[in-house]
């Protein structure tokens, strides 16, 4: 074995190690910075906690926290899945209807425009208080990133795999499960990693303008009280929350799009 | 007769601009045939596969397959396009299927014959492998066998060899023809390459640079099974010297 064959493959493992240490690094940075200039122009608490105090916040109220965390998780599933099972039908309906397409695709943008802050109220009075107008906020900011990516990868299929199919005598109805909806998936995942994090969001303005639980309504809670600990902890746990979820939606990508990995990777 | 085609004529208007792209197209071929079009590059032989195959409709012109003159033909004439265009998503066996799945095969009787022809193709063991472990020539092998294990007859095949090395166009060159003897297809083959075109043909078909109509019809009476050395014979040469004098008559 040549010597620097060696060499290469240890700095290669080196140069990776340092890569994988990069998001620990910069967070514990910025963690350390954080705590020692509290501690060094002596912040008070309430105007800004340092990350220890937040820990210790953490620690204390830990079921309270867990509360309003899972209240808040199950808005963000339930509203994601409405949003993923409304997505697909709509892409499915657009694709297979040029009318249908042309008459829906306005509003769905229209949809994007409208300000979910002026409509998380009015969903109150229409809907009611409970799950149900939090799930519907969440699903109509997390709806769009699905139905236009899909629609995207039903429409960018290979013109000369279309040529093929058709050469074969297939009908629109065996194109598209055989043809276009294998090549959306990679599209669908996509909008589905953008929509799940923009879920977080939409389930904590749901509950700002109006709710009895979850994390969003224990920061406006927190607020008027001078609890700005609480309201770190409670910001943490979402962000926390929505690297999860990410993550977890790239897990998925694995294992329904395995033959995306390769071709991501070939060029 | 398998397929006859009469005064085809087609054109493109693109952006404004008229471009006449098959003029006045007669063709035969005969049940069982091995046929080679060649042509300069851009005269329009992709232009004529797409009509006969039905992917594109001539504006005028007949084309008549197993002497009955068809609308739809889609669907009757296998197509064999240069790019592989093997589903990823797909095993290699489920890509080879893909074919007679559509045309609503037997699964289980297709799966027994792709189960038999897959050591003819050189690939088994690979049936539930993903194509993206393929190389090159076992890809297009794939390709050629979803293609030929449906029932259509005629098959077209756009320059398939294009883009492989040279070492395995050969292979699948000699490759192909046994396939195409042993299984009783009629067989179209659009090629740049005048070697390849007299190595596999019956008849060999020169186009006209464009618009494009039939210039010569070469009958290759070499006989079979022909080998790649048999280019350097004076038959063979005799033979080649005829078409490119046909290709190049253009040029001073
Ligand atoms: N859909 C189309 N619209 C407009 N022009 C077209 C279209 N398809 C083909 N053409 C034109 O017709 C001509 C012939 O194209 P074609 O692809 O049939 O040639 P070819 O002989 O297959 O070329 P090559 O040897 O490069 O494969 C070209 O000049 C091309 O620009
Ligand atoms: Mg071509």
């Amino acid at each position: 074995m040549k010597p620097e064959a060696g060499f290469g493959v240890a700095s290669r493992d080196i140069g990776r190690l340092v890569l994988y240490l990069i998001p620990p690094g910069i967070i514990t940075s910025v963690f350390v910075i954080w705590e020692l200039s509290v501690s060094l122009f002596d912040v008070p608490v309430w105007l800004l906690p340092a990350p220890s105090d937040i820990l210790v916040e953490g620690k204390e109220n830990y079921s309270l926290l867990w509360h309003h965390t899972l209240v808040t998780l199950k808005e963000v599933v339930f509203g994601f899945l409405v949003a993923l099972g409304v997505g697909l039908v709509l892409a499915f309906c657009m694709v297979f209807s040029r009318a249908f397409e042309r008459a829906v695709y306005p509003f769905i943008v229209a949809s994007q425009t409208i300000p979910i802050i002026a409509i998380a109220p009015l969903l109150l009075i229409w809907v009611g208080y409970g799950i149900t107008p939090k799930i519907i906020v969440v699903a109509l900011i997390s709806f769009f990133p699905i139905v236009v990516n899909t629609m995207d990868g039903f429409k960018a299929v290979d013109s000369d795999a279309m040529n093929m199919m058709r050469t074969f005598g297939a009908s629109r109805w065996q194109i598209f499960p055989k043809l276009q909806l294998p090549n959306s998936l990679p599209y669908l995942f996509t909008g589905m990693k953008i929509a799940i994090v923009v879920s977080v969001i939409g389930a904590v303005i749901g509950e700002w303008v109006g709710a009895s639980e979850g994390l969003g309504y224990l920061m406006t809670r927190s607020i008027p009280q001078f609890q700005t600990d609480r309201v770190f902890a409670a910001m943490f746990i979402l962000s926390f929350l929505g690297i999860i979820l990410f993550m977890l939606v790239i897990a998925l990508r694995r294992v329904i799009v395995p033959w995306y990995q390769s071709e991501e990777y070939k060029s | 007769m398998k397929l006859q085609v009469r005064n085809l004529e087609k054109c493109f208007t693109d952006k404004g601009t008229y471009v006449n792209v098959l003029a006045d197209i007669n063709l035969d071929v005969y049940d069982g045939e091995f046929v080679s079009v060649i042509g300069p590059s851009g005269c329009g032989k992709t232009t004529l596969l797409n009509c006969i195959s039905g992917l594109e409709e001539p504006d005028s012109g007949l084309i008549n397959i197993e002497g009955e003159e068809s609308q739809s033909r889609l669907g009757r004439v296998g197509y064999m396009p240069q790019k592989d265009l093997l589903f990823p998503w797909r095993t290699v066996l489920e890509n080879a299927l893909l074919g007679m799945e559509i045309r609503g095969h037997s699964r289980i009787e297709s799966r027994k014959r792709a189960g038999e022809l897959m050591e003819r193709f050189g690939l088994d063991g690979f049936e539930y492998k993903t194509p993206s472990v393929l190389s090159g020539g076992m890809r297009q092998r794939v390709a050629f066998m979803r293609t030929l294990m449906t029932d259509q007859e005629l098959i077209v095949l756009d320059e398939p060899f294009g883009a492989l090395d040279a070492f395995t166009r050969h292979q699948m060159q000699e490759w192909l023809v046994d396939i195409w003897s042993s299984m009783g297809k009629t067989i179209i083959l659009i090629t740049h390459d005048v070697d390849e075109a007299l190595l596999l043909s019956d008849r060999v078909i020169v186009l006209t640079a464009r618009p494009a109509s039939v210039k010569l019809v070469v009958n290759v009476g070499l006989p079979r099974p022909r080998r790649y050395r048999m280019v350097t014979d004076t038959a063979f040469i005799a033979l080649k010297e005829q078409l490119i004098r046909a290709l190049w008559s253009d040029e001073v």
